[in-house]
């Protein structure tokens, strides 16, 4: 029902995730943003069951802020996700396990661009691209294509507009909007909303 | 506190047996909110601790099903009543039906779903009627905690944010809670206000109405004030004066010109923990009626009255369509002032009107066709074919 797409590039990562909230059959929401800013250079994007999304990714942004001002500086994106997966496995066995799939999105001064890929049993893989929710199903194939590590700016968001659009085509489900983030050297810039279908 | 009693929300449970973590046929497991940390006053609000010294072992299997809700069906509207509420340019309307059903039986014509929780937000409820009654009495006694603590009143996204954690704990159980908060922030400074003027005249006009505000402001600030923040209605007239100038802009715009900090707000909560703010929102079986109806006729620009129709016909359609939503109608209407309720009517009648007016128009609809035919035999273009046809 959700979808979450990210994209890394050689010094960026493109990240994109719908914007419904929806309860049983019903579009309760056209405009809900499923991503959490975790620091400056940081966005996880979190889609799963209806409460355990915003309760989990709001416990790791403010445990990640906690860390900030215990320490004077903030949690790297490979260590902000192995944060991550760690409490997801050790909630994984517990009587409250978070039934949630995650994204995380991040820049690191010293690695440079990071995507990680989390799913609810607490998987953890660093991928050059990924996407979560049925519409995965139907995009994975193009981005298997069509990427390449050396991406401009313009050719991942045309990647994306790609995927969007096979998404309109096939998926049964309507998505008509998607928040799109770009994360580098400078930070989280807000991109212009997709709507499907815009070339 | 009593209810705090009734609840035993704070006994230590060393004699009560833990419960049994079998998995039944579903390997849905049954959880209770009792297992935290217990010496904590507000152990409640706090996400679940992991119980190390209970030696658990659930499956990855059990642990799969256990985030399945307790509702199985492919897609169940649950909760069998039609509650709606939505902002505008003067308010927040809040609408609700009045029927409470038991699976196949009205259980109640005329219970009451939209209970004010102070002057200035009221909370339309739908799920379990006895699950709906206690949370809200909780959140009542929470927000006027915090209201005695810092000595402000909590925002509505603030109150939605405080439900929804204390609710946490409960998922996976059968609580079945799905609350929509209507209300007004008022907590405004002066530096965002316009017009003196414009804020005169509003106060002058509000001081004549003084029985709603008595009724609102008793219950509010009792008289505290916080040197920073203005008292409440003047606050609230402040913003009322606002209003006019910032009606005919875009939605957007209006909120972000409120700064989030005062102004007109729904939001939903559920006992599943889906927590959502907007500008209009129903829930309940006859939701996706009220919601044809809402999306079509909403405007930000609406005046008081065409509000209170729309929400009427929205709550008078989903009743017609679904058959856990009738009886009557009850309709709030909160403002900067607080909340005003309409007197509760009856769906029955209207039901009946509607079949009058639509019969009348049946009848001018007949007429003007006939005259317009008459027109066409006289100037002779038509033939007596097309009469018949007509």
């Amino acid at each position: 029902m959700e979808y979450l797409i990210g994209i890394q590039g050689p010094d960026f990562v493109l990240v994109a995730a719908d914007n419904v909230a929806a309860s049983s059959i019903i579009q309760m929401k056209h405009d809900y943003d499923k991503m959490f800013k975790l620091s400056e250079k940081i966005l996880l994007l979190c889609v799963g069951e209806a409460g355990d999304t915003v309760q989990f990714a709001e416990y790791i942004q403010k445990n990640v802020q906690l860390y900030k001002m215990r320490n004077g500086y903030e949690l790297s994106p490979a260590a902000a996700a192995n944060f991550t997966r760690k409490n997801l496995a050790d909630y994984l066995r517990s009587r409250t396990p978070y039934h949630v799939n995650l994204l995380l999105a991040g820049y690191d001064e010293a690695d440079g661009p990071g995507l990680y890929y989390m799913d609810y049993l607490s998987a953890l893989a660093k991928a050059p691209f990924a996407a979560h929710g049925y519409g995965a199903f139907l995009t994975l194939s193009i981005l298997d294509r069509y990427y390449r590590p050396d991406l401009t700016r313009e050719e991942a968001v045309d990647l994306l507009k790609k995927c969007l659009e096979e998404l309109n085509k096939r998926f049964i489900l309507n998505l008509p909007s998607f928040t799109v983030r770009l994360i580098d050297k400078d930070g989280i810039h807000d991109m212009e909303k997709l709507p499907v279908g815009s070339k | 506190m009593a209810l705090q009693d009734v609840c035993g929300f704070l006994e230590t449970l060393d004699d009560i047996s833990p419960c049994t973590y079998l998995p039944n046929e579903m390997g849905y497991m049954w959880r209770t909110p009792f297992e935290f940390d217990r010496d904590s006053a507000f152990h409640f609000l706090f996400p679940p601790q992991q119980c190390s010294r209970k030696n658990r072992a659930p499956t990855l299997f059990s642990s799969t099903f256990s985030s399945l809700s307790p509702h199985q069906q492919p897609f169940q509207l649950s909760h069998g009543t039609t509650t709606l509420g939505f902002i505008f340019q003067d308010g927040v309307i809040a609408a609700a039906d009045t029927r409470a059903s038991c699976k196949g039986l009205i259980c109640c014509p005329i219970s009451q779903k939209i209970m004010p929780i102070h002057s200035h937000l009221v909370v339309n409820t739908s799920g379990s009627g006895a699950d709906c009654m206690l949370w809200e009495r909780i959140l009542t006694r929470e927000m006027r905690l915090y209201q005695l603590r810092h000595r402000k009143r909590l925002s509505i996204n603030g109150a939605a944010k405080l439900l929804s954690t204390m609710l946490h704990p409960f998922k996976g159980t059968n609580v079945c809670v799905a609350a929509t908060l209507c209300g007004w922030d008022g907590e405004e400074t002066q530096d965002t206000l316009q017009s003196c003027m414009e804020i005169a005249d509003v106060k002058e006009a509000v001081e004549q109405d003084s029985n709603v505000s008595a009724i609102s402001d008793v219950s509010a600030q009792g008289g505290v004030k916080m040197a920073s923040i203005n008292e409440q209605d003047e606050i609230s007239k402040d913003t009322q004066a606002l209003n006019p100038t910032v009606s005919n802009q875009n939605t957007k715009n209006v909120l972000s010109t409120f700064g989030g900090r005062s102004g007109p707000r729904v939001c939903y909560v559920c006992s599943d923990g889906l927590q959502l703010k907007g500008e209009i929102i129903s829930v309940g079986s006859g939701s996706p009626y009220a919601y044809a109806v809402l999306d079509d006729g909403w405007r930000w620009g609406m005046t008081v009255d065409e509000a209170v129709a729309l929400a009427r016909e929205a709550v008078f359609r989903a009743t017609h369509w679904d058959a856990y939503s009738g009886n009557n109608v009850d309709l709030f209407h909160i403002t900067a002032h607080g909340w005003r309720r309409r007197d509760r009517e009856d769906l029955k009648e209207e039901y009946y009107r509607e079949r009058e007016r639509e019969k009348k128009k049946i009848k001018e609809r007949e007429k003007e066709r006939q005259k317009r035919e008459g027109d066409e035999l006289v100037e002779g273009e038509g033939d007596i074919y097309s009469v018949h046809c007509g």
